[in-house]
């Protein structure tokens, strides 16, 4: 197995990404990519109460993610990487290893976004960061939850 | 006597509301509890929410889940406050015995709302 989820989330780790999407995938571990969560001892808690102790939670930094992305990539379980910001996902995305695909699980409102979907609110300069990575070949979706239709990137760009 | 503790609501769509209606059927007390939703907030967005609703008053946060969104907002805005406590997993026999008892510390009047709201779970035969 491997990733099989890069998430594009502002709430980073909670109760879509642990029950909506860990469940049918049967995760066995999520990866947290924020560098401010990562230097936080009682946020890493906060986040690691809402996940069943059988799922392993691992906090990186963008620069720790992209260092260890093949890992991640090689492992027998099921993941979710989650980040909470198109430039950490972008990142990522430059590493050489590759990320093929990016769901766009959850952005919310903020001064300078628009409502793009329900759940996804953009800038301008975030939406044309979401087709450059579609331009480099990586397939960009919205999708909240596993139930619901994928939303290709050109209906919400 | 100090002003009784506000109580805050926080939980996914529409739980807040909901259990604010059931506490205000019940006990006829419309002034002890705020509702927030997370709905279409980020974090930021959430703890603007959170702010509005506690107003700068003593006050327990009710929080649906241990765990997620209203959890990260609330304990974060509770480490920036002393005179404000979280309590997780939000039922109904606890929002009715904490109405009745905003006399308290917000600290032990979290603890006894976790206390009462324990007690309400179990499994009677059928």
């Amino acid at each position: 197995m491997s990733i099989a989820l890069y998430r594009l989330d502002d709430r980073l780790i909670h109760g879509q990404v642990v029950v909506g999407w860990g469940k049918p995938l049967n995760v066995g571990f999520i990866v947290l990519v924020d560098d401010a969560v990562r230097s936080s001892a009682w946020e890493q808690e906060l986040y690691r109460m809402g996940v069943p102790t059988e799922i392993e939670v691992v906090f990186a930094s963008t620069e720790e993610a992209r260092q260890h992305l093949a890992d991640w990539e090689r492992d027998p379980r099921v993941g979710i990487l989650v980040a909470g910001d198109v430039d950490t996902l972008a990142a990522l995305t430059a590493n050489s290893h590759g990320v093929s695909r990016v769901n766009v699980g959850g952005v919310h409102h903020r001064p300078g976004r628009s409502e793009r979907l329900r759940y996804v609110y953009l800038s301008d300069a975030e939406a044309a960061q979401l087709r450059k990575l579609a331009a480099r070949g990586v397939q960009v979706t919205a999708q909240d939850v596993p139930t619901a239709v994928p939303v290709p990137l050109e209906d919400f760009t | 006597m100090s002003e009784p503790l506000r109580g805050v609501i926080v939980s996914h769509a529409a739980v807040a509301q909901a259990l604010l209606a059931a506490v205000t059927v019940i006990t006829g007390v419309r002034d002890a509890l705020v509702p927030v939703s997370n709905d279409g907030c980020d974090t930021g967005a959430l703890a603007e929410r959170l702010t509005q609703a506690i107003d700068n008053k003593p006050a327990v946060l009710f929080v649906d889940l241990p765990g997620g969104s209203c959890l990260t907002s609330s304990v974060r805005l509770a480490r920036s406050k002393t005179d404000v406590a979280v309590v997780t997993g939000v039922n109904l026999a606890m929002l009715l015995d904490f109405v009745f008892h905003r006399d308290l510390s917000p600290a032990d009047a979290a603890r006894r709302a976790a206390e009462a709201g324990s007690r309400a779970i179990r499994t009677p035969a059928a």
